[in-house]
């Protein structure tokens, strides 16, 4: 290390700026000498440059190595342990989610039945449909309390009158002044009864010996009863169920 | 002019061939360098003080950066090798404020 003397004589120091011009326009050859030390010096430098750029980890020592690889496996293990976490709660949603919806197909499914139990929708499918004339005005409200629980001893899962009365559990007939009525709805002479079911089963309930048609047609009745099978019967008429008063869900 | 030369041979040349160092000798580069900015300036002192000698610089130079490479690589292996190359940088980094503000009063009389 080249340490200079105690600054000699001003006289230098006033000149200095000449010396560097007169250097860097007529070189020594005593400059190559130190061209060559800063010329390994400027190489040195760019490999420093261009090396470390991109290798973050080597200039730190093996402790420091060792502590920041620690870290790593501990934020590894949390994570893991998170993703199990995460994991067993998507599972618990995913089977949760199932299961209610299962609830809700089966849900569906007995408010369908129940509805058109209830008469609360229309409905439609095959079935047949009864056309009885009673000129003579004969007909009883027993003889269609009887009708309808043969239908329904048949299997008819949905019946009508007149297309305007949907019979449901609570249905009633009655003689009122000398008419019949369904329902509070007085009848004509001519009564159009609809049920869906098995078309054929049901056609073979009203046929039988003692049956509807038999009693219609019969002396007492002295009408007519025309049954005709329908391969798509649609039912619009709806009943409004009442609040029930006392009964509840048990 | 010739060492103005040389510095620019030696960065363009650093540059163009990308060399890489062996991991080994990775960790005293650095204070290498900073060794050898130290020689720099204190020749740089020495040819405005007109006492600039070419054998002075290159010996102070290559000893230089060989004592601070040597001193990193002792604290290595006794294990203070971060302080000690801490320490080196500290002590050559004044030395070159004390160069750099002796060459300032030299050129600008500040």
């Amino acid at each position: 290390m080249p340490e200079g003397p105690p600054t000699p004589p001003s006289r230098v120091a006033d000149n200095a700026w000449a010396r560097i011009r007169r250097d860097l326009t007529r070189p020594s050859r005593s400059q190559l000498l130190v061209a060559v030390v800063l010329l390994l010096f400027g190489f040195a430098l760019t490999m420093q440059l261009s090396g470390g750029r991109d290798e973050r980890y080597t200039n730190l020592r093996q402790d420091e190595l060792v502590a920041m690889l620690d870290d790593v496996q501990a934020q590894a293990r949390r994570l893991e342990g998170e993703i199990n976490q995460l994991e067993g709660t998507r599972a618990r949603l995913e089977s949760g989610a199932e299961s209610s919806a299962v609830a809700r197909r089966e849900a569906l499914r007995r408010l369908d039945a129940l509805e058109l139990l209830g008469g609360t929708v229309p409905a439609q499918g095959p079935g047949i449909r009864v056309t009885i004339t009673d000129p003579q005005g004969n007909l009883s409200p027993e003889i269609l309390l009887n009708t309808v629980e043969e239908l329904r001893d048949a299997g008819a899962e949905v019946m009508e009158l007149d297309d305007r009365v949907r019979l449901v559990a609570n249905s009633w007939f009655a003689s009122v002044d000398g008419g019949l009525q369904a329902d509070g709805v007085p009848l004509g002479d001519t009564i159009v009864l609809e049920a869906i079911g098995d078309p054929e089963t049901l056609s073979e309930a009203t046929r039988f010996r003692g049956g509807l048609v038999a009693t219609i047609e019969g002396d007492r009745v002295g009408g007519t009863a025309r049954v005709e099978k329908v391969d798509d019967l649609v039912i619009d008429a709806v009943v409004d169920p009442d609040e029930p008063r006392f009964a509840r869900p048990a | 002019m010739y060492a103005i030369i040389g510095l620019a041979i030696g960065i363009g040349l650093g540059i163009l061939l990308q060399p890489s160092l062996p991991p080994q000798l990775q960790p005293y580069l650095p204070i290498a360098i900073v060794a050898a900015l130290d020689a720099v300036f204190g020749g740089f002192r020495a040819y405005l003080d007109a006492v600039f000698d070419d054998k002075v610089f290159v010996v102070s130079f290559i000893s230089n950066v060989l004592i601070a490479a040597l001193i990193v690589w002792v604290g290595d292996l006794i294990g203070v090798g971060s302080q000690l190359s801490t320490a080196v940088v500290v002590v050559l980094g004044i030395r070159i404020f004390t160069n750099v503000a002796h060459i300032r009063r030299k050129l600008f009389h500040a």
